[in-house]
């Protein structure tokens, strides 16, 4: 299992756009993908409303997780799509 | 043309499109009884509504651009996301129809999303519950339930607050009704929404009208269905006064409310939920007066939690920015509930089970809402007051009762404020005793509405009856003259919150008596100012 830690410099958070663009990069893999904020519960990566729903903010730091066949890909391109993206 | 009339209650004059309401719209079809059947058609449908959003992704990025096109694309994958089909396939396993599993999916993810605790957030329930009614729509041939794609006049046969509760308000203009009384539900949201209203009107209600142009004359109690050129040209110059003495009242806008001789009193506004803040602020209220809490239990199947009620209420005192708010506790009973009430029916539901009487006897139901009054009064001033009450010995339980929220929500380290505690004064044994009462708390508000039934012994629904009705009966006067005289022999002030407090022919008489407060339709507000500025009382 991979882990990647990120703190959100988007003014607007982890908006409607920004989620959809991240649910559908997380989609692009086979592993299991979970992300979570503060500590609180994991939601699945590929679940558009979970993540809208964890209603993250400029300045929190996000957690996800990836398990599976092609968590290292996987690790990287989604690391790699916060940098760019949030 | 296709004309007729009925009993105006709001005065005005709108013009557009007619919308049969018909509630049987709202019913979905059932299961054939064969869930993969069900589910073959929600996956099928879930397909069309793709197809659907995206021809309108792409016509909306190439037309309007790519910010708002996003929003479409944010639906299509709200349609694919795991969670919001598997609730619906729970549902379909379960026995619901695909288009009944649609719909209560779509409103649980929605009213998830509106519970949130952040603006953007709550404001996306609109994206879930556009997707889940496409869903519907398709799978009912295109016809799931009522709604309006452009502003229009509803008519109805009757609305029942819970539909009323479900209505795209931003886009009506009128109400007319077959059914219905000047106190009816559909009458009090036409005054708080400040619209030209038509109850008990003698029109055939028949899909035919439907996208008819409709013209509602609130002044005289007329309606036009397709009206001539002379009825149109006619209104258009009737709305034009209406509008110029619109901006005669605006001159009174941010002015104090004081009389002649120099008696000040504060005029606030009714409202029945959160989203009605903004018609008080329009009609310049120099508060809300009474905020009816029902509504916040109708048109759902289970209690509001306390959270809900919280966020509710802090929305309210937020947008009121200082001014002051009067929460009156939930007044319900068997002729206004919801089904997860489990109340029974009655034969007298006026004189049953309902206001105060259950909320001392159902602390469940009790407990949260003035938890979340409390909480609520953090962020602003807040006052609570009670209905039906009857006794001395009803307030001091309640007071009692507060004392224990106010220890529970300390002990729990939960941040609250103070909340004043009030009566309404609607029934003719509070009036009475009101000098006892007036002891116990910190303000009176009447209800006229409540006090003249009970008084006169007058079903208030019974449109039958109106011609004996007469709302300035001289018991009616008495006794509010006595409570005045009570609430200020005893420091208290006093307030009037039922319709009566807009009737502009009393103005003088209340001013006279000493009411310290009017709380009226949002609409009704600015012409109550230059009244009271007006008069020498």
């Amino acid at each position: 299992m991979k882990e990647i830690k990120y703190t959100v410099t988007d003014p607007l958070g982890i908006h409607a756009r920004p989620a959809g663009l991240l649910v559908k990069e997380a989609a692009k893999y086979a592993s299991k993908v979970n992300i979570s904020v503060g500590g609180g519960a994991a939601v699945d990566a590929k679940r558009i409303m979970g993540v809208m729903r964890l209603a993250v903010k400029q300045g929190m730091e996000i957690t996800m997780t990836f398990d599976g066949s092609d968590e290292e890909a996987a690790s990287a391109a989604l690391e790699a799509f916060l940098k760019a993206n949030l | 043309m296709q004309e007729g009339t009925g009993k105006p209650v709001f005065s005005g004059v709108a013009i557009g499109k007619a919308y049969v309401y018909d509630p049987r719209q709202n019913e979905l079809p059932a299961s054939c009884g064969d869930s993969e059947l069900e589910l073959e058609k929600f996956n099928a449908a879930r397909e069309t509504a793709r197809e659907q959003l995206g021809a309108l992704f792409d016509k909306t990025s190439s037309e309007i651009g790519e910010e708002q096109a996003m929003i479409l694309d944010v639906q299509i994958m709200m349609l694919d996301d795991l969670d919001f089909i598997e609730s619906a396939q729970d549902m379909i396993a379960g026995g619901a129809s695909a288009a009944q599993a649609a719909h209560d999916a779509g409103d649980a993810f929605s009213a998830a999303f509106a519970a949130m605790d952040d603006e953007y957030m709550k404001a996306r329930a609109v994206d879930v519950k556009d997707m889940s009614r496409r869903l519907v729509d398709i799978l009912c041939g295109g016809h799931g339930g009522f709604h309006m794609d452009e502003p229009g006049i509803l008519v109805a046969e009757d609305l029942t607050p819970s539909e009323t509760v479900q209505l795209p308000k931003d886009k009506i203009l009128a109400f007319v009704t077959r059914q219905g009384s000047a106190n009816s539900h559909t009458a009090i949201l036409a005054r708080i929404m400040n619209i030209p209203t038509l109850v008990q009107t003698d029109i055939s209600i028949s899909p035919d009208i439907n996208g008819k142009l409709m013209i509602v004359d609130g002044y005289d109690g007329r309606y036009y269905i397709d009206p001539d050129p002379a009825v149109v040209s006619a209104m258009v110059e009737k709305l034009r006064k209406a509008m110029a003495y619109k901006a005669e009242l605006d001159k009174y806008r941010g002015k104090p409310s004081v009389s002649k001789s120099g008696k000040k009193v504060l005029l606030c506004a009714n409202i029945g939920s959160a989203q009605d803040v903004r018609y008080a602020l329009e009609g310049d209220a120099e508060g809300v007066g009474l905020m009816r809490s029902e509504f916040l239990y109708l048109g759902r199947d289970s209690f509001p939690t306390e959270e809900e009620l919280y966020q509710a209420y802090k929305s309210v005192v937020e947008q009121l920015a200082g001014r002051p708010l009067v929460i009156r506790t939930l007044d319900i009973g068997a002729d206004k509930q919801a089904d997860y009430f489990g109340l029974e029916h009655e034969e007298n539901p006026a004189l049953g089970y309902r206001g105060i009487r259950i909320c001392l006897t159902r602390e469940d139901i009790f407990r949260p809402q003035m938890r979340a009054i409390y909480r609520a009064a953090v962020h602003g001033p807040v006052s609570a007051m009670f209905p039906m009450i009857i006794s001395v010995d009803e307030v001091r339980q309640i007071k009692e009762f507060c004392r224990k929220i106010q220890s529970e929500l300390y002990a729990e380290n939960i941040p609250f404020g103070e909340v004043e505690l009030g009566i309404m004064i609607e029934t003719p044994a509070a009036a009475i005793i009101s000098r006892d009462l007036a002891k116990e708390v910190s303000f009176f508000s009447v209800g006229t509405n409540d006090l003249t039934q009970y008084t006169l012994a007058i079903d208030r629904q019974n449109a039958r009856l109106e011609a004996f009705h007469d709302a300035h009966h001289p018991a009616i006067l008495s006794l509010l003259r006595t409570i005045a005289e009570n609430a200020h022999a005893e420091g208290i002030w006093a307030g009037i919150c039922g319709e009566l407090g807009a009737d502009l022919s009393l103005t003088d008489a209340f001013l006279e008596m000493g009411y310290d407060e009017l709380s009226v339709s949002p609409g009704k507000i600015l012409a109550l100012r230059k009244k009271v500025c007006e008069s020498e009382a």
